[in-house]
């Protein structure tokens, strides 16, 4: 029967998809990076310099495999058993998910590394078209009227809760701590997005692509990115006078490390993420570098925004994960019907 | 000698089981363990993650578009397969094995080449807005994704069908005087019924728990364009996996009564086709 065969095929094609997923690695020893999606060009550099350092220490014939995706899908294939050597996310607390749930991370994996784990930092600004029509400044532009913003959707983005956040932070200074008029700003800003991207690069995609929207929230490294990838549309990159902290952590996987027998080629690959040719690679590549002389050349020339932080101003992520995204917090009171 | 009636074709035994062994390894093994995983929750929490507002207006959307979806590629579907099967004319081959690309092609890359067209800067896009009708990021959209996905159901359940027709019926049909809507209500339509009624669950059956081509051109604003998979992808990401699984129960039990209804319709109208 024609109509069975057909499903056979489509199944054939679908498993097939599948093999092609998981590529096969050379001979020698092989460590996995599993990361976020903005870091993939970032990684491929800095694995080729680290593999060949390692390499010329007597080391063997190493391979690093780089696995990208939205942070919390990664964080969920990981403790789902695809197996991480390290793991190098959007935010502490997909880490601390691995660490609490599927304990393949020691819980104090944080102050393991200099700089809370975090080699390179970066912070949330706004992207607006050839010479910025709406004349887009601050946050509160973005809750005019007319002014149509894209970010992605906090729930699936981890990209999108450092939006959020950035987004709270400034109405609750300029409202006075007041969270039922922050909350009426945030409501205000969603009633400008037109479309809830489900990953950051998908709202990058939806901004200069499809060209929807007046303001882009994103990361600063992907603002960077897009102003030079689509250098002929003209964008420009504008710097709130107060962003937050964005910090994505890396972490060593203990369990899968101790495992695959790669404790030494793993910690020596994070420790490298943190030496100044790393750093400056980072820096190259938009993002933050964590050690202040490097972070001083590379960023002599862009603007810095007032930093908040989210251990300081929202009390860690378990703490901010439960005010706005957890079920029936904030960022659903703001969708729920007739609000 | 044994008094067991002989069968034909030898091995009832070994193929029995080798179909029960793949059915429950394959199919059944899954939906058990999301059932099973269900069952460590605590009720009321299942019960509050299918039950709010945000989570029926998602089925809504998803039945709505996907019902929508599978009827108007039933129609065109069964034009396409009748075109395919009765005339001849060049390029056929190369049509016929276009129909079946919405399944070779993944899913993602699909919803991205749909969103790039219908999207309002896009080749079609920007024509519909002319018109004041905005495709991409609202119901519309969904609709055109799922349709996408679906048509090969109808166009491979109806070809053989219409390939079983007999001309000679129709020629029988006009000798005795019938008019050309006659044999077609009359005599052709009830033998497509069946295969287009197995093209039109499967296709509405694949439209609900679609996600990759869906997911680029929906817009994805709770309430008004959020599929139920975006719903459980939601809950996952929070790592809230008794919800993800109770709105995925929901998704299989629906889809299991769907497939059962139509497969029940089916048998329905063959018995009363065989009286008739």
């Amino acid at each position: 029967m024609t109509t069975r065969r057909a499903i056979l095929g489509d199944l054939g094609a679908l498993s097939l998809l599948g093999l092609t997923g998981c590529g096969g690695s050379g001979s020698g020893h092989t460590l996995r990076n599993v990361s976020y999606d903005p870091t993939r060009k970032l990684y491929e550099e800095i694995n080729h310099r680290f593999v060949a350092e390692w390499e010329k220490k007597g080391h063997g014939e190493w391979n690093v495999e780089q696995s990208h995706g939205g942070s919390g899908k990664q964080a969920r294939a990981v403790m789902d058993g695809l197996d991480a050597d390290v793991v190098t996310l959007g935010l502490a607390l997909d880490i601390d998910a691995i660490a609490s749930r599927a304990k393949l991370v020691a819980t104090d994996w944080q102050k393991r590394l200099p700089y809370n784990s975090c080699p390179s930092t970066s912070t949330i600004v706004f992207l607006v078209r050839r010479g910025n029509p709406k004349g887009v400044r601050d946050w509160d532009d973005l809750t005019r009227p007319g002014v149509a913003v894209i970010t992605p959707n906090p729930k699936t983005s981890g990209g999108a809760r450092w939006n959020h956040l950035a987004a709270w932070g400034y109405a609750m200074e300029s409202t006075g701590k007041n969270e039922a008029a922050s909350t009426q700003f945030l409501r205000q800003l969603y009633k400008n997005v037109p479309v809830l991207d489900s990953g950051a690069r998908g709202a990058t995609t939806t901004f200069v692509q499809r060209r929807l929207g007046d303001v882009l929230i994103t990361w600063e490294n992907e603002a960077y990115l897009a102003r030079r990838e689509f250098a002929e549309d003209g964008l420009e990159v504008v710097t709130p006078a107060l962003s937050i902290r964005a910090e994505p952590p890396v972490a060593l996987v203990d369990v899968v490390a101790q495992r695959r027998k790669t404790v030494e080629a793993a910690t020596a690959y994070l420790e490298f993420l943190y030496t100044k040719e790393s750093q400056h690679l980072m820096g190259q590549h938009g993002f933050r570098p964590s050690d202040p002389e490097v972070l001083a050349v590379e960023f002599a020339s862009l603007p810095t925004p007032r930093m908040l932080t989210i251990d300081e101003d929202f009390g860690g992520w378990p703490a901010a994960q439960a005010k706005h995204f957890a079920e029936g917090a904030i960022f659903d009171q703001i969708y729920e019907p007739g609000s | 000698m044994s008094l067991r009636p002989r069968r034909l074709l030898p091995g009832f035994g070994l193929t029995l089981g080798y179909t029960l062994f793949c059915l429950s390894v394959v199919v059944i093994l899954p939906m058990a363990v999301l059932l099973w995983k269900a069952g460590v929750y605590p009720t009321d929490q299942l019960w509050a993650a299918v039950s709010n507002a945000r989570a029926l207006a998602s089925y809504r959307l998803t039945l709505g578009c996907a019902f929508a979806a599978a009827v108007l590629n039933t129609i065109f579907g069964t034009l396409v397969a009748w075109c395919l099967v009765r005339y001849p004319f060049p390029g056929r081959r190369f049509i016929d094995a276009l129909v079946d690309l919405p399944f070779a092609l993944p899913t993602a890359i699909s919803g991205i080449a749909l969103t790039a067209v219908y999207a309002p800067t896009g080749w079609v896009g920007q024509y519909l807005e002319m018109v004041g009708i905005r495709a991409a990021f609202t119901p519309i959209g969904i609709t055109i994704a799922l349709m996408f996905v679906g048509l090969p159901f109808v166009v491979r359940s109806v070809q053989p069908a219409v390939a079983d027709l007999d001309p000679a019926v129709e020629e029988a049909a006009a000798i005795l005087g019938a008019s050309r809507w006659q044999t077609l209500s009359r005599v052709l339509a009830p033998q497509l019924v069946p295969a287009a009624l197995t093209g039109f669950t499967m296709a509405f059956a694949r439209g609900l728990g679609e996600y990759g081509s869906v997911i680029f051109i929906a817009g994805n604003m709770p309430m008004k364009t959020e599929i139920t998979s975006l719903l459980i992808i939601t809950r996952l990401e929070q790592f809230d996996y008794a919800g993800a699984t109770a709105i995925g129960c929901v998704m299989l039990l629906g889809s299991f009564v769907l497939i059962f209804g139509v497969n029940g319709l089916q048998a329905w109208w063959l018995k009363r086709q065989g009286a008739a």
